[in-house]
């Protein structure tokens, strides 16, 4: 009995997803490779790590600028603000830090810019508020949006980041994954281009409803993507996950998505994609 | 003596034992009791009824896990004739998690699927404890197609602790089965009628809750993911699972006034539910009230209205 192991979880995976910070120095270490990295390093190589090219998150708006021509982006619904509609413990002070530490009014943004010169709807989800959870508003802005792409006729590209349902507002939250699916399902019936890019992390909810449904989907690498988080898999089925498990590379082996481009290439390939649907300028 | 399963019963389960006593008692000593007896059987149904209609939320969760609450195919032998159950996805295998197939219903040909929990331990594992995989989706997808083509009304019922959390799962694209199953509910051009009979356990329990009515037992839970899961991950102690219960709003009643659902059927504190001709009656009729409504409209007013009423769901400050 002595000999008896306990089995513990293994935590390396987690770990490894946390930016060590060197206080001292102003360094951190990078979730990849473990290589020290200082800010301004991270600034000048556009977000990536300088050994691995391991892709740094980005904010909402950094998305947004890195594929929109210049000034051509216009935000929309920015009034929409979540409620606390259940009541639920802590929930209107988690919403107010968020608030305040990203000063965005909801985990995403919503509009329409131009890419190469075609116009086009856009959504941006942002990790840093509530870990890109969709709420009640986070499902609704994603519904005008879609609408609004019907009615103007314009494609419509998302970048999706995001924990999953946000369990502060129940079952709200999980209706959002059907009503965000059906208004995927109008912007089909119109016949327009729909594009997901899925970012670290993208699980839960999210990925099982409208960032799976679109027409082409797209990953960047060594994003973490799935529908149960790797921790949960771990714990209920006790199994150790293989190599890459979830990664944008391995779900692109096992069939789940279209293309792994990276950030830097983005915008090219979306041209690229957009030129392609209008129908390429044959004849 | 039934076992005491719930603390809850605790109460009315050693009264009943000690009736079954004092029944033995006046057999063995000759006296009549039965007038006495009687009464205080009533008396202890009362109190039973009275319990079973003032559960918390997380003694509901709880019942909605019995494993001797009836399941899918349960429900479907007694309200259906004709049953015909159908199986496989055609891409991989048969996803024993979800029950699908044909039959009547109040004189009504009707697509039935569902999820279907084990009786016990070794039947749970056959049924993967009734939580479904890609394959079981698909083969819902496949049978939902099917009843669009032979314009059948579809009948679902729900009761899962939600998707598989293996590795295979995983590789074989849950997410995208269930995101596919969403969008196809939300468009699908025969009436959708779906009865949250026990666990209503996140995305697996969803991908066949996308419906034109909703209805469910009033023990019955529906939750965006299980009380244990958010107590540790909000609260850091899944021992706290009875706060998050109350507080995320699952039951029948909670998500009446939140719109989600359309009716709740009421359940009798009896131990095994389809056991009572009451109920049984009740749930029926409540069914047999939505499908010929729904089965009433205009298709394409009914594809409107299923888009809108998903559509009104959130509430948002604007």
């Amino acid at each position: 009995m002595f000999n008896k192991k306990k089995a513990y979880i293994d935590l390396s995976s987690v770990k490894k997803n946390q930016l060590t910070f060197d206080t001292r120095e102003g360094n951190f270490s990078c979730p990849a490779c473990s290589a020290w990295i200082s800010e301004t390093e991270k600034i000048q190589n556009n977000d990536f790590c300088p050994r691995c090219s391991h892709h740094f998150p980005i904010t909402a708006w950094e998305r947004i600028y890195s594929i929109c021509d210049k000034n051509t982006f216009e935000e929309w619904d920015t009034n929409l603000s979540s409620l606390n509609p259940l009541d639920f413990p802590d929930y209107a002070e988690k919403l107010d830090i968020a608030k305040e530490e990203t000063v965005l009014p909801e985990a995403i943004i919503t509009g329409r810019g131009s890419i190469g010169g075609s116009k086009v709807v856009i959504g941006a989800m942002d990790a840093r508020f509530m870990m890109g959870s969709m709420g009640s508003v986070v499902g609704e802005k994603i519904c005008r949006a879609m609408e609004e792409a019907v009615q103007q006729s314009l494609p419509f590209i998302i970048f999706c980041c995001s924990g999953g349902a946000r369990m502060q507002e129940g079952m709200l939250s999980l209706m959002q994954m059907a009503k965000t699916s059906a208004a995927v399902g109008r912007l089909n019936d119109a016949g327009l281009l729909y594009v997901s890019i899925l970012t670290h992390p993208t699980t839960g909810g999210v990925t099982a409803s409208f960032a799976s449904l679109a027409d082409i989907i797209i990953a960047e690498p060594g994003a973490l993507i799935g529908f149960t988080g790797p921790r949960v898999i771990e714990q209920t089925t006790g199994q150790k996950l293989p190599a890459g498990f979830q990664r944008s590379e391995f779900l692109l082996k096992h069939g789940m998505i279209d293309i792994v481009q990276p950030r830097l290439e983005m915008r090219s390939l979306l041209i690229r994609l957009l030129n392609v649907h209008q129908g390429g300028n044959h004849g | 003596m039934a076992k005491n399963k719930f603390e809850f019963e605790s109460t009315y389960r050693l009264l009943e034992s000690k009736l079954e006593e004092l029944r033995d008692l006046s057999v063995k000593l000759n006296c009549d009791f039965s007038s006495e007896i009687a009464n205080v059987e009533k008396r202890i149904n009362q109190l039973k009824e009275e319990r079973y209609k003032n559960l918390t939320p997380w003694e509901q969760v709880l019942l909605s896990r019995d494993l001797e609450r009836p399941m899918t195919r349960d429900f479907i032998q007694t309200l259906l004739t004709e049953f015909i159950e159908l199986h496989g996805d055609r891409l991989y295998g048969d996803d024993p998690a979800i029950v699908g197939g044909v039959g009547i219903f109040d004189g009504r040909a009707v697509t039935v699927l569902g999820h279907q929990k084990g009786k016990d331990t070794p039947d749970n594992i056959i049924h993967n404890f009734g939580m479904p995989r890609p394959e079981g989706y698909r083969k819902a997808y496949r049978l939902l197609m099917e009843a669009e083509r032979f314009g059948r009304p579809v009948l679902t019922f729900i009761n899962t602790p939600g998707a598989d959390p293996g590795i295979g799962a995983e590789e074989r694209g849950q997410a995208w089965a269930i995101s596919q199953l969403l969008i196809c509910l939300s468009k699908l051009k025969v009436p959708v009628v779906s009865v949250i009979t026990g666990e209503g356990g996140s995305g697996g329990a969803l991908a066949l809750t996308v419906a034109d009515r909703i209805l469910m037992l009033n023990n019955a839970v529906f939750s965006v993911a299980s009380p244990e899961t958010c107590a540790s991950i909000l609260l850091r102690d899944a021992k706290r699972a009875d706060e998050m219960a109350a507080a995320l709003k699952l039951n029948a009643k909670s998500l009446k006034e939140l719109e989600i659902i359309d009716e709740i059927i009421e359940e009798p504190a009896q131990d095994f539910l389809l056991d009572s001709a009451d109920f049984v009656t009740s749930l029926r009729n409540s069914i047999k009230k939505h499908m010929d409504a729904v089965c009433s409209s205009d298709i394409n007013e009914l594809l409107e209205q299923r888009y809108k009423r998903l559509r009104k769901i959130g509430k948002i400050q604007e």
